[in-house]
C-alpha cells in the first residue's frame, strides 16, 4: 500500500488543521451527529425531488439512483487556486494549439516532438476534421482536467477530458445544497461564487458562430433521455434557455442546418453536442446513427454552423497523447509547464513494457481509449490472481495500455457509516475556451467512497463533494498552516 | 419550441384523454352489462373500429370480461388504458422541462400505480378499481396542467390532443350506440329501452346533466343534441371543437401565421355551433358523424403538417 496520504484538511504542521479547513473543522465539531443525519436526509430527499439523477441506462420503472453527495465540502485556498488556474489555462492553450495543429500543418511532427503516427493512426482522429478554420481557432472548447493532489504544493494533471466532459451539473448543484444547509459556514468562509458558469458557457458558445447574428442560435444535442448525463443536458440547456435537441430535431438544407418548430425552420448557428464523433453524422460516420444529424459535416465543414466540442478531439486526450503535453507546453507555447504530468510508461514502447510487466503490483495500469475507471488495474490493491489476469490482457495487446505509479491521492474528510473518515479525492475543474478563456472557480471534487479505494469515477461508487474555493481577502486565505494558534 | 415538444405534448393530450373515455366507457357499459341482457361487447368493440381485432383474438370468446381485458390489459392493443398511460408518460418524461412537477408527479404516479398492480397475479386483479383509478387520476392530472401550466404554446399543444381525442371518443359513443338500438335512425320511433339511453349517457357522464337542461324523461333526439350540440356540456362535441378552434386561435396570434388547420378548426367549429339538431336527423345522425369524424382524423393531420409535427 502507498504511504500515508497527504489529507486536505489534517495534514497541517505537526497534525493540525490547516488554514483553508479551519472553519470546516470548527463546524463539524459543534455540529451534532443527529443534526448531520438530520441533514444528510434532506440533501437526499432535496435531490430525488429536483430529479438530479444519474445512470438511468434501462431504467424503465421510473427509478433512477442518485450521485451520493458529501456534506463535507473540499476547500481550496486563494493561492492554491491560482497556481492551478495559470497551469490550467497554461493547460488548455496548449491542447487547443495542437489540435489546431493536428488538423493543420502538423508542424509538431515535422519538428519530430510527435511521431505523426501517433496522430494519423489514433483510432480518435477524424480525418474529415483536417484544414478547417474554426472560429477563433479553438477545438476544445470545454475542457474538464483532472488534478490530483499527493502533497501540500503537489499537483498532477491525471488526465485531460476534451471530447465531452461531463459534471458540471454537479459543481453547481452541490453549491445550491451547501448554501441551503450551512448559510453561516458559508457567510463566515467568503466562498467564491460559481453560479455564473452557464452565463460564461453560453457567451464561451456565442462567441464560437460563425454567423455575425449578435446572438447566434446555439442549441444543447443531446442523444436523448437514456443516456446517463441525460440529466445534466436538460439542466444546463434550462438554464442557458437554449433548445434541448436531439438529432430528429434539426435537418440540413442546402448547407444550413435548421431545427424545426412550430413556427417554422429555425436556424442553428452552433451545437453544444453531447453525442459523441462517432454518431454525429450517419452521411460522414457511422451510417447505423440515429442519435446525429445527416449532412451536419457538410455543414460544418461549409462553415455555416459550429460543433463544440470539434470533432477528432479525441487525439489530444487518450492517455497516450498525454505523454507528451509537457513537450507541447514548450513547443506552441515557449514556457515551461506549470503543472506536472504523472511519470507513464507507454507499453508499446518496449524498456516501458518490460518495465510495467515486472511491476505490475505497484502500477496502475489503463487503457489507451479506457475511461470511467473500467479496463483498469490498480496493483497494489489486486489479487494475485486478478493482475495474473490482467497481464495476459496486456501481453496480447501492449500498445493498448499504459501505466502509471499508484499515487498516494489526497484524503479530504468524509461522512461514512461509522462517522467522519478520510476519503481519497481528486479535482475536475471545467475551463472555457472561446474568444477568452473562462473557468469558475473550483470544479468537481470527486470522492471514492470506498475505504482505501482510489477509484473516484461515479460509476464505481465514487461520490461528490461541493468544493469551495476561498476568497483572495478571505479569513484564512492562505494555504499555509498558521503557527501554533493554541485554541480560538 | 421545439416542433417534437408540441408534438410530444399533443399526443400526450390524446393518450390521456384516450384512456379516461376508454375508462368512462367500459364502467358505463358494465353496469348495463349487469342490469340487462347478454351481448354488449360486440358494441364496445364497434366503438373503437376493433371489432375484428377483437374477433381475431385468442381469448375471443364473446364476453364482456375478454374484452374488457382486450380494452384495459392487453399489450397488443395499442389503445389499451395501460398503453395509452405509457404513452402519455412516455411522452411526459420527454419534455419534463417543459411541463410543472405536479403534472409529472400525477401522471407519473398513475403510471407507478398501474405497474404495480400489473406485477400481482392477473386473475386476481381488480379491474373496477384499476378503472376507478385511471378515471378519477386523468381528471387530476388534467387538472394539475389547467392550475399549474404556463399559458403558452406547449399547453396550447396539449389542449388541442385532449380536445380533439375528446370530440372524436364522444362522436364515436353517440354513433354506434345509436345505431345498435336505433338501426333505422329514426329518432321519433315508438318504444324506449330506457337503460339502454341513460347508459349511452353515462358513458359521457351526463345522466344528471341531461335531467337538469332537459327536466324530462330521456328521448333520443335530446340524447344526441346533448351529447353533440350543447356548447355548455364539457364532452360534447360541439364545447370539445369550440376548444379546439380557440387553441388554434392562439397558436395563429402566437405565430403570426394561419393554414389549412386554422380554417378546418373554424369550420368544424362553426358546423356544430350553428347546425339544428332537426337538421342533422334530416341529414341522417349516422352519415353527419361519419363527415364529422372523418374531417376531425383531417385536422389531426392537417395539424401535424402546419407545425411540422411530423
Amino acid at each position: 500500500m502507498a504511504a500515508k496520504a497527504f489529507d486536505e484538511m489534517n495534514s497541517g504542521m505537526d497534525g493540525s488543521v490547516r488554514l483553508p479547513y479551519r472553519g470546516v473543522a470548527d463546524w463539524l465539531a459543534s455540529t451534532s451527529p443527529e443534526h448531520v443525519a438530520a441533514t444528510r436526509h434532506e440533501v437526499d430527499q432535496f435531490y430525488r425531488r429536483h430529479g438530479i439523477t444519474f445512470g438511468a441506462y434501462g431504467a424503465t420503472d421510473g427509478h433512477e439512483t442518485t450521485i451520493p453527495f458529501d456534506i463535507i465540502p473540499r476547500v481550496i485556498a486563494w493561492d492554491e487556486w491560482d497556481y492551478l488556474q495559470k497551469g490550467l489555462v497554461q493547460r488548455v492553450r496548449t491542447l487547443n494549439a495542437f489540435l489546431a495543429d493536428a488538423y493543420g500543418k502538423r508542424e509538431i511532427c515535422r519538428a519530430g516532438i510527435i511521431p505523426e503516427e501517433q496522430v494519423l493512426m489514433n483510432a480518435e482522429f477524424v480525418a474529415m476534421a483536417q484544414g478547417l478554420d474554426l472560429p477563433g481557432g479553438v477545438h476544445a472548447h470545454i475542457a474538464g482536467i483532472d488534478l490530483v493532489r499527493v502533497g501540500e504544493k503537489d499537483f498532477y494533471v491525471l488526465e485531460d477530458n476534451v471530447r465531452t466532459p461531463s459534471g458540471v451539473s454537479y459543481v453547481l448543484e452541490n453549491r445550491e445544497v451547501m448554501m441551503r444547509l450551512a448559510p453561516e459556514l458559508f457567510a463566515a468562509m467568503r466562498v467564491l461564487p460559481v453560479a455564473n458558469y452557464t452565463d460564461e458557457l453560453l457567451a464561451t458558445l456565442r462567441s464560437v458562430s460563425y454567423s455575425d447574428d449578435a446572438e447566434p442560435n446555439v442549441v444543447l444535442l443531446t442523444p436523448g433521455h437514456y443516456n446517463s448525463a441525460y440529466f445534466e443536458h436538460a439542466y444546463l440547456a434550462d438554464e442557458m434557455g437554449i433548445e434541448l435537441v436531439k438529432g430528429s430535431d434539426l435537418f440540413v438544407d442546402e448547407g444550413r442546418v435548421y431545427m424545426r418548430t412550430p413556427r417554422g425552420p429555425q436556424r442553428v448557428d452552433v451545437i453544444y453536442r453531447r453525442v459523441d464523433d462517432a454518431f454525429l453524422d450517419p452521411l460522414a460516420m457511422r451510417p447505423d446513427s440515429y442519435l446525429g444529424v445527416a449532412g451536419l459535416l457538410g455543414a460544418l465543414r461549409a462553415g455555416r454552423v459550429n460543433i463544440v466540442n470539434a470533432l477528432g478531439n479525441g487525439v489530444a486526450d487518450d492517455k497516450s497523447t498525454y505523454t507528451y503535453v509537457p513537450e507541447m507546453v514548450r513547443f506552441y507555447l515557449g514556457e515551461e509547464p506549470i503543472l506536472q504530468n504523472v511519470p507513464t510508461w507507454c507499453c508499446d514502447r518496449s524498456d516501458d513494457y518490460k518495465y510495467v510487466l515486472e511491476h505490475l503490483s505497484e502500477l496502475v495500469v489503463k487503457e489507451v481509449h479506457g475511461s470511467g475507471g473500467k479496463g483498469m488495474l490498480v496493483g497494489p490493491t489486486s489479487s494475485k490472481a486478478e493482475i495474473e489476469e490482467f497481464s495476459g490482457l496486456l501481453k496480447a495487446r501492449p500498445d493498448n495500455y499504459i501505466a502509471q505509479p499508484t499515487l498516494a491521492l489526497s484524503t479530504c474528510p468524509t461522512f461514512v457509516s461509522q462517522g467522519v473518515a478520510p476519503r481519497h479525492v481528486d479535482l475536475r475543474p471545467f475551463v472555457l475556451s472561446g474568444r477568452k478563456i473562462t473557468i469558475v472557480p473550483g470544479g468537481l471534487t470527486r470522492v471514492a467512497l470506498k475505504e482505501g479505494s482510489l477509484v473516484v469515477n461515479s460509476s464505481q461508487g465514487g461520490g461528490t463533494k461541493d468544493t469551495w474555493v476561498l476568497a483572495p481577502d478571505a479569513p484564512s486565505a492562505g494555504s499555509q498552516t498558521a503557527s501554533q494558534s493554541g485554541d480560538e | 419550441m421545439l416542433s417534437s415538444t408540441a408534438k410530444n405534448l399533443y399526443w400526450m393530450g390524446r393518450y390521456l384523454q384516450r384512456a379516461k373515455s376508454t375508462a368512462r366507457l367500459i364502467e358505463a357499459t358494465q353496469r348495463a352489462a349487469l342490469q340487462s341482457r347478454g351481448e354488449e361487447a360486440a358494441g364496445v368493440a364497434a366503438i373503437f373500429g376493433m371489432e375484428d381485432e377483437f374477433r381475431q383474438s385468442q381469448r375471443q370468446s364473446g364476453r364482456l370480461a375478454s374484452l374488457i381485458d382486450f380494452l384495459v390489459l392487453d399489450e397488443n392493443n395499442p389503445s389499451s388504458i395501460v398503453n395509452s398511460i405509457g404513452a402519455a408518460r412516455r411522452n411526459a418524461r420527454e419534455e419534463r422541462n417543459n411541463i410543472t412537477v405536479d403534472v409529472w408527479e400525477s401522471l407519473n404516479g398513475l403510471w407507478l400505480e398501474l405497474s404495480g398492480r400489473l406485477r400481482g397475479n392477473r386473475k386476481t386483479l381488480d379491474r373496477g378499481a384499476l378503472i376507478e383509478s385511471v378515471k378519477k387520476q386523468a381528471v387530476m392530472i388534467f387538472g394539475a396542467a389547467q392550475v399549474t401550466l404556463l399559458r403558452d404554446e406547449a399547453n396550447n399543444f396539449l389542449q388541442l390532443g385532449a380536445f380533439l381525442e375528446r370530440a372524436d371518443n364522444t362522436g364515436r359513443i353517440l354513433d354506434v350506440k345509436f345505431h345498435l338500438l336505433r338501426p333505422d335512425g329514426d329518432p321519433n320511433a315508438e318504444g324506449l329501452d330506457y337503460f339502454a339511453w341513460s347508459e349511452l349517457l353515462a358513458c359521457v357522464g351526463a345522466v344528471r346533466t341531461y335531467r337538469r337542461i332537459y327536466r324530462s324523461s330521456l328521448h333520443p333526439m335530446k340524447v344526441a343534441e346533448l351529447m353533440m350540440l350543447r356548447r355548455d356540456v364539457p364532452r360534447s362535441v360541439h364545447h370539445c371543437l369550440w376548444m379546439v378552434d380557440l387553441n388554434m386561435r392562439e397558436l395563429a396570434e402566437t405565430y403570426g401565421t394561419r393554414g389549412e388547420a386554422d380554417r378546418l378548426a373554424g369550420e368544424l367549429h362553426a358546423r356544430l355551433r350553428y347546425v339544428r339538431i332537426d337538421q342533422v336527423f334530416d341529414i341522417g345522425l349516422a352519415k353527419f358523424l361519419g363527415t364529422l369524424r372523418s374531417d376531425i382524423g383531417t385536422l389531426s393531420d392537417e395539424i401535424g403538417r402546419q407545425f411540422l409535427l411530423d
